[in-house]
Formats: C-alpha cells, structure tokens, sequence
C-alpha cells in the first residue's frame, strides 16, 4: 500500500484544535457584527454619495459641512480620500441638488472642483437590492447544496458532503462579513454591491477547495475499502496539499497585483477577496473535511461527556 | 496520440479566430446580410458617464406590461441618442425597471430631465406645400426651428434637409381630450391657453388653405389642412386614428410620450479621469498577475509548467475574443473577474500536475503518468467549475434584475473564464504536452517534470 509511504500529517486527528482555531478567528467578527453591525452602503440603505476632486487644497470638513446643512444635509458624513479628494454621504439628494452644492462649495472656497463619482440610490430601491442580496446568498448555498450531493450520489451519505461543504462556507461567509464589520468600524469602510460580489466569489471558491478535497475522498473510498473512514480522509486531505496551496498561492498572488496595482476603486473588493479566498481554502482543508469524520463517529454524542473524544 | 492530433486543428482555428477578432480597430464582420462590429466595450466605470435606473411610478402590485416596458424603453433610447451620445445603453431590468448609461455623459442633470420629458407636441407650419408633399412627409421625422435642450446630433443632420417654422407648441395646449366625429370616426381635441389661441387664430387667419403638420416628438402624425381660422383655442386632430391610438395620443400630449409614468431611483456619475486612471491600473494590475502566475507555473513544474503558461496564453487571448464578440461590457470588477479566472484556469492545470507527478512517483511510464494525470483529476476539475457557474448564474440574474451592472458584468466573466479555462487548460494543455513530448525524448528526463 503506497499510501503509507506518504509522510502522514496527520490533520484530521488535531481536527478540535483547528475548530478552535476558526473559532478564535471568526468571535471577533461575530462581537463585532452583533455590537456594531454590517456597515452597509448606500447600495443598500439608499443615500447619494460625492466623490469631489479639489484644485486647489482641501476646506475642511466643518466648513464643507455646513454648506450641506444649509442644503439640508446634516447628517452628511465627509471623508477625505488621498490628498485632494472629497467623499460626501448624504441621504438620497434630489435631483440638481448635487449641482447646487458644487456650485456653492466652489464659489464659497474660491476653487475649481470636479465632480469625480455621482451615486444616488433611492432608499426603497436599496431596501430590496439587500433583501434579494440575502436571496441570492441563499439560492448560491442551495444551488450548491444539491449539486453536491448530486455529484457524489455514488458515495455513501452524499448529503453530508454538501452539507459540510456548505458549512465550511458559512464559515467564511461569516469571517468575510466581520472582518467588513470590523474594517467598518475603524477604517470607515462600507459593504456595496461590489463587497456583495466579493462575498459571492469567496462562496464559490470556497465551495471549490472543498470539492477537490471530497472528490479524492469519493475516489479512495472506492479504492481503499479496508481504511477506516478518518485515515481515508486524513489520506486524501494530505494527497490534495499540495494542489490546495500552490492553487491557493497562484490565486493569492494574482489578488496581491489587484491590490497593489489595481487602484483605489476595487481595493477593498480585493482585499475582501484575498480574506475570503484564504479562508475558504483554511476551511476546505481544515473544517469541511474533518465536519466529515465528525459526522461519520457521530461525536457529538460525546462532546458533553466527560470521556475524552 | 490519435485523439490528441484531431484537436490540433479545432484548437489551432480557434486560435486564429481569436487573433483575429482581438485585431485593434476591427473593421467588423461583413458577410452577405450577416454585419457585426466588434470592439471592446468599456463600462462606465472605466470610461466614465452617467448612469440611470428608473423605475415605473406605479405601485409596487400593479401589473406592468413587458409591451409597455418595451415600448418606454425604445422612446429613452430615442431621447438618449438626442444627447450625441455614443453607445448609449438602454435595458430593461427586472420586470419594472429600465438602465440607462451613458459613457462619456458628464452632466447628469441634462440626462436626467433629457430622459425624463414629455412628448413634444409642435403646430408646424408646412407653408406652400402641396397636399402630396405634404403626405409624403406623414409618419417621418422633421426638423423645426424649436430646438429643445437636447444637443443635436450631427451624424444625423444634413444641411439639405428644410427646416420648418413651429408655430406653437405643446405648452400652449391645456387640455387634451377623445371624442368621434360626426361620421364616427376618432379625434382627438385640444383647448389651448389664452395665449397659445391667440398666437394660433392669427397665424391659421393669415394662412388659410395652407397645410399644418402636427408632428410629436419631431414625427409627422398628422397633416391637416387649414380650412378657416380657428378661433376661440379648440382645436382638434384627426388622422386614421381608432379609439385606442386616439387615446394614446392624448395620454401622450397630457403627460408625456412614455406608456408608464417612470422615476428615477439611481443615478451613478463617473468623471472622465477616475475612469482612465482605473483603466490604467487594472490593466498593469492584469499584465503583473499574469506574469508572476506563469512564472510561478514554469518554475515550480518545469515542462508541463511552460505548457500550461502557453495554454493560459491562450485563455487570455480566447477569452478577450469572447469578451469582444458577445460583447461582454468590462467593467472594473469584471476585469478583476478575469484576473481571478487565471487563477481558475491554473487550478485545472495544478490539479492535473499533481495528479501527474503522483502517478509518476508510483513508477508510472511518462506517456502513462499524463493519461492517468488527466483521467483522474478530471471529476475534481468538473465538479468544481461547475459549482462555481452556479454561483454565477445566480450572481448574473441578482445582477440583472437590479440594473447593478456591475454584478453582471462580473458574474459574465466569471462565467465565461470557467468555460474557456475548462477548454484551454484541460484539453489544450494536453495536447501541447503530447506534440512536445513527441519531439523530445523525455522518457529519461523526469527532471522535466519537476519529479
């Protein structure tokens, strides 16, 4: 038997450490939804967003602000963006509004601006791009969910390698969501449609990874029938390594370029993804695959006894 | 290798093909009645310009007919084209919703009142034409001297054509209403403000046995014949109306041309410079990827490595090709898609070398060791694509219900990467390995294979 050639790292054993491990890296995110929730943007809530350029150097924010009061926007959050940029969050503007406001920000501070981003969102519009958003999450996980357990029809409990797939990508659907959470709080950062895409991509590389990791499972349970199952998936996690991280360092290198060359406009989208992607295949190797062997014992019969595991 | 020899030709069309369409400046597909430009579309976020969704202005149960929704769409996009704009894009979104961009419009205002105007109603004075010239004119479009806000365009303006005084306009008329004449057949009548009649009685006065063109939207509907001065500011329109065209005329003077009452509930405006600036980067972002990616491949396995860096050569020009002909817009996020499908494209390849190596360490011949390499890693390539085009068909129809191009454009090429990947680093691949290994003795050289 080549198989026990191979060096055996032994992954499935430890599997309650990595739990763990997941475990430490997701609370924070989940503290950090529960406390300060999703910041969500105005995709979502409806609002209008400036994006202004500025010639000259940049008023600041108080003064900018009380232009927008007397327009009617309070509440307007300013951010500064490089060095000569401007970024306004209103409530949904009127239409003309924004044309107003530049006119009075360049006559008031004696300076040429230009207009660089325009997004406008009516808040009922908003309301419902994040509720089908919900729905599509959902259909994805669904849609994913049958495929799997159709594709591994030929195994014994196909479902639970849909279900485990599935539960590996919650695992990063929520880490990616607290990690936005978090990045929300002190960086100011905003879930948009574009972060929706991202957490859409995450779902379905991580769904991915852990396909080729159940795939040799499916294939050395037809040729191994004498292993006991964890040795058989300890076996195909560790024939799957190194596919799983030169795939995962092709991808993450490709997202690094994105990073440090793509521009401001799709960096935190490609941040998010780097994230996701990095989980996603933790959680392959890590979670789905060992939540198989779980599921196999039937452990949690013995999770609140005091016989160790 | 029989079955890898019949795929040298298909793959070596597809090639050219694909050199062929990517050609800067395409002068586009001619042949017999078969006309198909090509070219790179650009979305607004790398070109800049204005982007609009509208919604229809009715409650959220009613029933909104996809006829009407059609109908609103093709009067925008009329409007639209008023703007000079080129390759205006007008859809429709969902099942009450209609996108409007306009790449290279700068002013979002002037789109928004452009899209959102009534029909023009214009009296038009048709001077000493004949009853014939003047037919012939019927249900064509004219040029008057009432200009509107839209700028005109002037691909489409010869300075031959006659220019036609308006006399008064459809802000003159107060009220619009349906009645039949005496024989029964439809008309529709008007009653004109204090002004507007006055203006009117004096020139149908001083131009009796004249003809008058009512024109809409700058199209002839009707020609009547001044038959006496009209007086007194009613007035009425017959042409070879039934019942219901006579209605739609009057709902469209009384509140504009369009079948549903629209509003808009997003509007997006990229300045010029943002959308160069990211074309820019994301570009050089692309060539930096793709180069660290194929050369990661080539060093770490070897041979088959440079094999899949030529494949992947071909995915890129394959699928920029696709992107071209469907054409696929490319926005931001879709040019990341693409990105990310390179690492897609690699993964099969990835799959397939480790699967190759194993099999060679087991003692395995070469030739053997890529058959075995291929056959086995091919459920795990399968299954995972298409998981990955569930995900995004469900991203492409979350993307077009909402106008959110962005989502759409992304989810495409997604879509479109997996297919092309699952050709050009599946199939491709192997035949480049096995017509190398056809001219190489690589048999004694495992070192080839990073083994």
């Amino acid at each position: 038997m080549e198989c026990n050639k191979e060096p055996m790292l032994n992954i499935v054993k430890h599997r309650y450490l990595y739990f763990f491990i997941s475990l430490v890296v997701i609370l924070p995110g989940i503290a950090a939804l529960l406390f300060w929730g999703l910041p969500t943007g105005i995709d979502f809530t409806g609002g209008s967003l400036l994006e202004i350029k500025f010639e000259s150097a940049l008023p600041s924010s108080e003064n900018v602000l009380e232009i927008l009061t007397e327009f009617g926007f309070p509440d307007a959050k300013i951010q500064t963006a490089g060095d000569d940029k401007l970024i306004i969050r209103t409530k949904t503007m009127s239409e003309g509004a924004e044309a107003s406001i530049l006119a009075e920000i360049e006559s008031r501070f004696k300076t040429n601006v230009v207009l660089d981003r325009f997004e406008s969102v009516g808040p009922s519009i908003g309301k419902e791009v994040a509720q089908r958003a919900a729905g599509a999450v959902g259909l994805a996980a669904l849609g994913i969910l049958a495929y799997i357990t159709y594709a591994f029809r030929g195994v014994d409990h196909a479902f639970r390698y849909g279900a485990a797939a599935i539960m590996a990508m919650l695992h990063d659907v929520i880490l990616v969501l607290g990690v936005e959470s978090i990045l929300g709080h002190f960086l100011g950062w905003e879930a948009d449609a574009l972060f929706l895409t991202a957490l859409l991509t995450v779902i379905g590389f991580s769904v991915h990874d852990s396909i080729v990791v159940f795939d040799r499972i499916r294939e050395n349970e037809r040729l191994h029938r004498q292993l006991d199952y964890e040795t058989l998936v300890n076996h195909s996690i560790v024939q799957t390594l190194d596919r799983s991280i030169n795939t995962q360092l092709t991808v993450m290198l490709t997202l690094l370029t994105l990073v440090l060359f793509g521009g401001n406009t799709i960096r935190h989208f490609v941040i998010i993804l780097l994230i996701g992607v990095f989980s996603g295949t933790y959680s392959s190797i890590f979670n789905a695959a060992p939540i198989l062997v779980v599921w196999e014992n039937k452990e949690w019969k013995t999770w609140f006894k005091r016989t160790p595991v | 290798m029989k079955s890898n020899q019949r795929w040298i030709i298909p793959i070596l069309i597809l090639l050219a093909l694909s050199i062929y369409i990517n050609l800067p400046n395409h002068p586009g597909i001619h042949l017999g009645n078969f006309h198909k430009e090509i070219k790179t579309q650009l979305g607004l976020d790398l070109v800049g310009g204005v982007q609009a969704l509208l919604e229809a202005d009715l409650p959220e149960d009613a029933e909104i007919s996809q006829e009407n929704l059609q109908t609103a769409r093709g009067i925008i996009e009329d409007r639209v084209n008023g703007l000079g704009v080129s390759e205006a894009v007008v859809q429709i979104a969902g099942d009450r919703r209609i996108l409007v961009e306009l790449p290279g419009q700068q002013d979002p205002d002037q789109a928004l009142s452009t899209i959102k105007e009534t029909a023009l109603l214009e009296f038009v004075d048709f001077g000493d034409l004949s009853v014939q010239e003047a037919s012939i004119l019927y249900n064509t479009k004219i040029k008057t001297d009432y200009q509107t806000s839209a700028v005109e365009d002037p691909s489409t303006s010869s300075p031959n054509e006659p220019v036609f005084h308006t006399v008064i306009t459809g802000a003159s008329i107060k009220q619009v209403g349906v009645t039949t004449d005496a024989i029964g057949n439809p008309l529709v009548i008007f009653e004109m403000t204090p002004e507007g009649s006055i203006i009117f009685s004096e020139f149908t006065a001083a131009n009796i046995g004249s003809m008058l063109a009512i024109v809409l939207d700058k199209e002839v509907i009707s020609t009547p014949r001044i038959e006496d001065a009209i007086t007194g500011g009613q007035g009425s329109i017959s042409g070879n109306f039934t019942i219901e065209s006579a209605n739609d005329l009057a709902i469209q003077l009384r509140y504009g041309s369009l079948p549903i009452p629209l509003k808009v509930v997003q509007t997006q405006t990229i300045g010029p410079t943002l959308g160069e600036d990211s074309l820019n980067k994301s570009l050089i972002a692309g060539i930096i990827g793709m180069v660290v990616v194929m050369v990661f491949m080539a060093l770490y396995y070897r041979l088959p490595g440079l094999v899949a860096d030529l494949a992947l050569l071909m995915y890129a020009l394959v699928t920029f090709a696709v992107y071209r002909w469907i054409p696929v817009t490319l926005t931001l996020p879709g040019i990341a898609g693409f990105i990310l499908t390179l690492g897609v494209a690699v993964d099969a390849n990835v799959l397939i070398f480790e699967r190759m190596k194993e099999e060679l360490r087991r003692g395995r011949t070469i030739q053997q060791a890529i058959s075995l390499g291929w056959e086995r890693a091919w459920p795990s390539i399968r299954d995972s694509n298409l998981s990955t085009l569930i995900t995004s068909a469900i991203l492409y129809w979350f993307g077009s219900t909402f106008g959110a191009s962005i989502v759409k454009g992304f989810s495409l090429t997604l879509a479109i990467g997996v297919l092309v990947s699952l050709f050009t680093a599946v199939t491709a691949t192997r035949v480049f390995l096995h017509l190398l290994l056809d001219k190489i003795k690589a048999e004694d050289r495992p070192e080839l294979f990073g083994v």
